[in-house]
C-alpha cells in the first residue's frame, strides 16, 4: 500500500474535534437540547475514524462558510448497523 | 368486529326493504332516510355503519400477501415448518449483538436442502401469478408438480414457531402469518358502498356490492357441492373460482388475472382501486381538498391598476361574501348592506348582502322581496354575509405554486367583464401570461386571516424574492421598451407631450423646463422620468445596454449606458431592464432598502404607467420589413458565408490528405469537427455583426434586445442574417443514412451543408434540406424541456416533502417539529435572504453611494 490518506488534510474536509464534557454541557445549555436532538454521524465515518471518535462522542465541526465566513456545527457519533 | 353473518347474495326485496342477513342487512348500517340502524339505532345520517362477515367454505389467499407467503414457504420446512437454519447459521446472519435489528432473508437460505431439524428433503416452491403455489421436483427424470391448496399453505404457516418468526422480522404477538390466508371475509358497512337510485326508479348497486354478491353466490354453491360430496375436480374448480372473486374484490388490477367487469364491460372499481392513484383516497381525497369562498377564471392584463390590486368581475364579486358579525357599533352599516339589493349591477354600486345568519345559525337568503323585512330584524349576534367591494383583501394564486410568491394578497377592484385583471408587472412571480391562463382567488373569512394576508402575503411584502434577495416584481416587455425609448439620449418634449406621458400618474407640479425655445418651454425625457423617483435618491450603475468597455467613458458613453441619479434627478444614462426590470431592477431594489416596500410598490405603479404612456407616445411595432437589409449587407453576408464554406472545404482537404495536426487529447476527426464548428460559428456571428450595422435603434427588435425587454441580438441575427449550425447534443447532425445525413448528399460528405449548417435567415426562408435539419435541432430542444420539467417537478416534490415541517426557532436554529436541530444558525449567518441585499445582510455599496453621491 502507498501512503495512507489523511482525509482531514483534504481541502474540502472541515476541521473536526472531539468535544470535552465541559464543552458539551455548555453546548446543551445554550441550545436547550439533549443528545438526541443533535445531527448524527457514523462511528466509521472516515473523519470520525481519523480523530478516533467513539460512538457517543460529540464532534465540533468548523467550516469555512460562504455566507458567514466561519460556521460551527456539532454531531453526535452513532454506531452504524451492519447492513 | 362483525355485527352480522351474511349468507344471502340478495340486497332488497320487492318492496325495497333490505333482506335480513343479505348484503344490505339493517345491522350493517342504513343509507335510506327513514330507516333506523339495527345495531346503533341511529338515523341514516348519524350511523357510521358496521362490519358484517362471510364465512368462506374453504380458505383463500389474500393477494396482497402473496410475496410474504412465498418467502415463508421457501424459508421453512415442508414437514416441521421450522426455519431452515441451525442456531449457528442464524447467529451468523443476525449477529450476536443485542441490537438484533437484522432479519433473515430468502437469500440466506440454501435451496432444496435437507431440514436441519427433522431431516426431510425440501422441494422447490413455485409461485405463479396471481395466487398459485406448487411444489416441483424431479423423479426418474420426470418433472413432477404438486399444487398446494390454500388450506395446505395455511396448515404450514400455522406450524411456524413464534421464535422463528422473530428472526424473519414478524412479531407473532401482533400478527401470525396464517392470517394471510382468509377463512372469513369482512363485509364492509353499507355506508361505504351505498346504492344509487336512478332516475327511472331502479336501484344501481356499488361495485363492491356487485363483487360481494359474486363471492356469496360462489361460496354458497361451493358449500352445497361440498355437502353433497361432489367429485374432487368440481370442488377444485369452485375453489379456484372463489379465489378469483376474492382476489378481484381486493384488487382488480393484479398481474396475471383478468379484471372483473361490469355488464357494460367497464372494469369494476374494487378496494385497492379506491385507494390507489391520483384520484384515489390518499392523493385525491386526503391530500387534495376543494374549498369554498374561491373563484377561478381567465386572467387578462390591465396596466392602469396597481400591482397590489386585482380586477374582479362584478359577477364574482356579487357571488362571494365576507361575514360581518353584527355588533352595536356596526349595526347600522350591516343593516344598510341588507337594504342594498344583492343584485348589484354596476361596478360602482354599493355592495349588498347575500345571506343573513341568525344567532341560532339559521340562514336567510336575501332577495329583493325580503330585504325590508329582514333589515329591521337584525341585532348584535347576527352575521351578515356581505358581498365583495373595492379594497377587500383576497388571496390570488396561480398553479403550479412553486414558491411562496405564487400566492399573494391583492386588494379587490370590482370591474366589468368576465376575467380577473392584473398588472403585468406581477406576472413574473406567478409566471403568468395571458394566452389563456386561469387563476384562483380566495377570500379570507376572518379578521385574523385578513390581517395575516395584509401583513405577510400582500404584493408589496413580496417584491423581494427570498431566492436571491432582489426584486422579482418589476417592469416587463413593453414597460422596459417604453422606458428605454423615453430615457435613451436626450429628447425634448412640449408641455402637452409631457402631460400626455404623465396623464396616468399623479405629479403635483412640473419641474422648471430644461430650456425655452422661441418662448416654448421644453422638458427632457430624463426630467419626466425623474418625477417618479424619490427626491433624495442617489445611485450610479450601468444599464443593460452597457458594452462593458475596458475603460468606461462614464457620462460620455455614446450608448448613454452610464446611469447616474443625483438627489432624485436622472442626470445621465438610460433606464432599462437593469434599472427597473423584474429580477434585476436596481432602482426598485434601492428604493426598498431606503424607503421601504410601500414606496417601492408605488414606484412600480408609477413606472409601469409612465412606461406604457411612453411607448404609446412613440409607437412600437415590428413587421417583416424590419428584417430587411440593404443590397451591400446581403452581398457581405453572402461573401462571409462563401468564405466560411470554402474554409471548411479546405480543412476537410487537409484532413483527407492526412496533414491535419490533432489537438491534444483529440482524434483527427474530433479536431476537424471542432475546427468546422468554430469556422461556421464565427461566420454566423459575422453575419450578425453585418446585420447589426444596418439595424439601429430605429428598429424595434434592436430596442427590445438592447433594453433587455425581449429577445437578443442572436434572434435578430437569425432573422436577418443567417440561422447557423443546427446541432444535436452539441455536435453537427451526423445520424441518418449510411455515411450521410440525407440522400441529397454524397456518402462521406463532411461539408457544411451536409451536416446541418443553415445559410439562410428566417426572413429569406430555408431550403428543404435546411428545413429538415432545423426540425431535427428543434426537436432536441422540445424533448429536453419536456424531460427537464418532469424531472425537476418530481425533485421539487421530494424536496418539499423533506423540508415542509422545518422552521427557524427563536434562537436562530433550524429545527424539525420534534426539536431536532438541522442547522445551528439559519443559513450559517442567520440572514433572511428576502430581507437581504442579494444575499448580503448590509448593502454597503448602496449606503456609500447615497452618501458620496458618486460611484464607489
Ligand atoms: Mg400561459
Ligand atoms: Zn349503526
Ligand atoms: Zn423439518
Ligand atoms: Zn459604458
Amino acid at each position: 500500500m502507498g501512503t495512507p490518506l489523511n482525509v482531514l488534510e483534504h481541502v474540502m474536509v472541515p476541521e473536526h474535534h472531539i468535544m470535552s464534557e465541559e464543552e458539551i454541557k455548555q453546548l446543551f445549555s445554550t441550545y436547550k437540547i439533549t443528545t438526541e436532538q443533535l445531527p448524527k454521524m457514523y462511528h466509521d465515518d472516515p473523519t470520525a475514524k481519523m480523530i478516533k471518535a467513539k460512538s457517543g462522542d460529540i464532534i465540533r465541526i468548523i467550516r469555512i462558510s460562504q455566507t458567514a465566513g466561519r460556521a460551527e456545527s456539532y454531531r453526535h457519533v452513532i454506531k452504524r448497523s451492519k447492513k | 368486529m362483525s355485527v352480522r353473518k351474511i349468507i344471502w347474495a340478495d340486497t332488497y326485496d320487492e318492496d325495497g326493504y333490505p333482506y335480513p342477513q343479505g348484503l344490505m342487512d339493517l345491522n350493517l348500517g342504513v343509507i335510506d332516510p327513514g330507516l333506523r340502524c339495527k345495531t346503533c339505532d341511529q338515523k341514516a345520517s348519524d350511523c357510521p355503519g358496521h362490519f358484517g362477515h362471510i364465512e368462506l367454505a374453504k380458505p383463500v389467499i389474500h393477494v396482497g400477501y402473496t410475496r410474504m407467503i412465498r418467502k415463508l414457504l421457501r424459508v421453512t420446512c415442508r414437514s416441521c415448518s421450522r426455519l431452515l437454519m441451525g442456531p449457528e447459521e442464524i447467529e451468523k446472519v443476525i449477529g450476536t449483538e443485542e441490537e438484533g435489528t437484522e432479519v433473515v432473508s430468502e437469500k440466506d437460505i440454501k435451496k432444496e436442502q435437507v431440514c436441519p431439524h427433522c431431516g426431510v428433503q425440501q422441494l422447490k416452491i413455485n409461485f405463479e401469478k396471481p395466487t398459485t403455489f406448487s411444489e416441483i421436483w424431479v423423479e426418474d427424470g420426470h418433472k413432477m408438480e404438486h399444487k398446494l391448496t390454500p388450506a395446505d399453505i395455511r396448515a404450514r404457516l400455522e406450524k411456524i414457531p413464534d421464535d422463528d418468526l422473530k428472526h424473519l422480522g414478524i412479531n407473532p404477538e401482533v400478527a401470525r402469518p396464517e392470517w394471510t390466508i382468509l377463512t372469513v371475509l369482512p363485509v364492509p358497512p353499507v355506508t361505504m358502498r351505498p346504492s344509487i337510485i336512478l332516475e327511472n326508479g331502479q336501484r344501481s348497486e356499488d361495485d363492491l356490492t356487485h363483487k360481494l354478491v359474486d363471492i356469496i353466490r360462489i361460496n354458497q354453491r361451493f358449500k352445497e357441492n361440498q355437502d353433497a360430496g361432489a367429485p374432487q375436480l368440481i370442488i377444485e374448480d369452485l375453489w379456484e373460482l372463489l379465489q378469483y372473486h376474492v382476489t378481484t374484490y381486493l384488487d382488480n388490477e393484479v398481474a396475471g388475472c383478468p379484471p372483473a367487469r361490469h355488464r357494460s364491460g367497464r372494469p369494476l372499481k374494487t378496494l385497492s382501486q379506491r385507494l390507489k392513484g391520483k384520484d384515489g383516497r390518499f392523493r385525491g381525497s386526503l391530500s387534495g381538498k376543494r374549498v369554498n369562498f374561491s373563484a377561478r377564471t381567465v386572467i387578462s392584463p390591465d396596466p392602469y391598476i396597481s400591482v397590489s390590486e386585482v380586477g374582479v368581475p362584478l359577477a364574482v364579486a356579487n357571488e362571494m361574501t365576507l361575514p360581518i358579525r353584527v355588533t352595536q357599533f356596526n349595526i347600522e352599516e350591516a343593516r344598510q348592506f341588507i337594504l342594498n339589493s344583492p343584485d348589484r349591477n354596476t361596478t360602482g354600486g354599493p355592495c349588498g348582502a347575500n345571506y343573513a345568519i341568525r344567532p341560532d345559525n339559521r340562514r336567510i337568503r336575501l332577495s329583493g322581496a325580503n330585504l325590508e323585512t329582514v333589515a329591521p330584524m337584525i341585532e348584535p349576534g347576527w352575521t351578515v354575509e356581505r358581498q365583495l367591494r373595492n379594497g377587500d383583501i383576497v388571496l390570488f394564486n396561480r398553479q403550479p405554486s412553486l414558491h411562496r410568491m405564487s400566492i399573494m394578497a391583492h386588494r379587490i377592484r370590482v370591474m366589468d367583464g368576465k376575467t380577473f385583471r392584473l398588472n403585468p408587472a406581477v406576472c413574473p412571480p406567478y409566471n403568468a401570461d395571458f394566452d389563456g391562463d386561469e387563476m384562483n382567488l380566495h377570500v379570507p373569512q376572518t379578521e385574523e386571516a385578513q390581517a395575516e394576508a395584509r401583513i405577510l402575503l400582500s404584493v408589496q411584502e413580496n417584491i423581494l424574492s427570498p431566492r436571491f434577495g432582489g426584486p422579482i416584481i418589476g417592469g416587463i416587455h413593453d414597460h422596459v421598451s417604453g422606458i428605454f425609448m423615453l430615457t435613451n439620449g436626450v429628447k425634448w418634449f412640449s408641455r402637452s407631450q409631457v402631460l400626455y406621458i404623465l396623464s396616468h400618474g399623479n405629479p403635483d407640479h412640473l419641474p422648471e423646463p430644461g430650456k425655452v425655445e422661441n418662448d416654448v418651454p421644453l422638458w427632457t425625457s430624463k426630467q419626466v422620468f425623474s418625477l417618479i423617483l424619490p427626491v433624495e435618491l442617489n445611485m450610479v450603475f450601468r444599464a443593460s445596454s452597457c458594452l462593458n468597455c475596458d475603460s468606461c467613458k462614464k457620462e460620455g458613453c455614446e450608448r448613454d449606458a452610464y446611469v447616474k441619479i443625483e438627489d432624485g434627478i436622472l442626470k445621465c444614462g438610460t433606464i432599462d431592464k437593469k434599472a427597473i426590470g423584474a429580477f434585476d431592477g436596481q432602482i426598485v431594489h434601492r428604493i426598498i432598502r431606503q424607503y421601504g416596500m410601500k414606496r417601492a410598490s408605488d414606484f412600480i405603479d408609477d413606472l409601469t404607467r409612465l412606461a406604457i404612456r411612453g411607448i404609446m407616445l412613440f409607437g412600437f411595432s415590428f413587421g417583416i420589413d424590419d428584417e430587411d437589409l440593404s443590397r451591400t449587407e446581403y452581398g457581405q453576408i453572402r461573401e462571409v458565408l462563401d468564405t466560411a464554406a470554402m474554409d471548411v472545404e479546405r480543412r476537410i482537404r487537409i484532413f483527407r490528405e492526412g496533414q491535419l495536426e490533432p489537438m491534444p487529447g483529440r482524434t483527427l476527426e474530433e479536431t476537424l469537427e471542432m475546427q468546422i464548428m468554430q469556422v461556421l460559428g464565427k461566420a454566423r456571428d459575422r453575419t450578425g455583426e453585418i446585420a447589426g450595422r444596418h439595424l439601429g435603434l430605429n428598429n424595434s427588435a434592436v430596442v427590445m434586445a438592447v433594453s433587455g425587454a425581449r429577445g437578443s441580438m442572436l434572434n435578430l441575427t437569425q432573422m436577418a442574417g443567417c440561422i447557423g449550425q443546427q446541432s444535436v447534443r452539441g455536435e453537427r447532425i451526423m445520424r441518418g443514412y449510411d455515411d450521410r445525413t440525407l440522400p441529397h448528399f454524397r456518402k462521406g460528405d463532411l461539408g457544411s451543408e451536409a451536416h446541418g449548417f443553415i445559410k439562410n435567415s428566417y426572413k429569406s426562408g430555408l431550403s428543404p434540406t435546411e428545413f429538415f435539419f432545423h426540425a431535427i435541432g428543434g426537436r432536441e430542444g422540445l424533448v429536453d424541456t419536456a424531460v427537464r420539467t418532469s424531472q425537476s417537478g418530481y425533485l421539487q416534490r421530494r424536496m418539499i416533502n423533506a423540508l415542509q415541517d422545518l422552521k427557524v426557532a427563536y434562537d436562530g436554529t433550524v429545527r424539525t417539529t420534534g426539536g431536532r436541530i438541522i442547522q445551528f444558525r439559519y443559513g450559517e449567518d442567520g440572514t433572511d435572504p428576502s430581507k437581504s441585499s442579494y444575499g448580503n445582510p448590509v448593502d454597503v455599496k448602496g449606503i456609500v453611494e447615497s452618501v458620496l453621491k458618486e460611484e464607489c
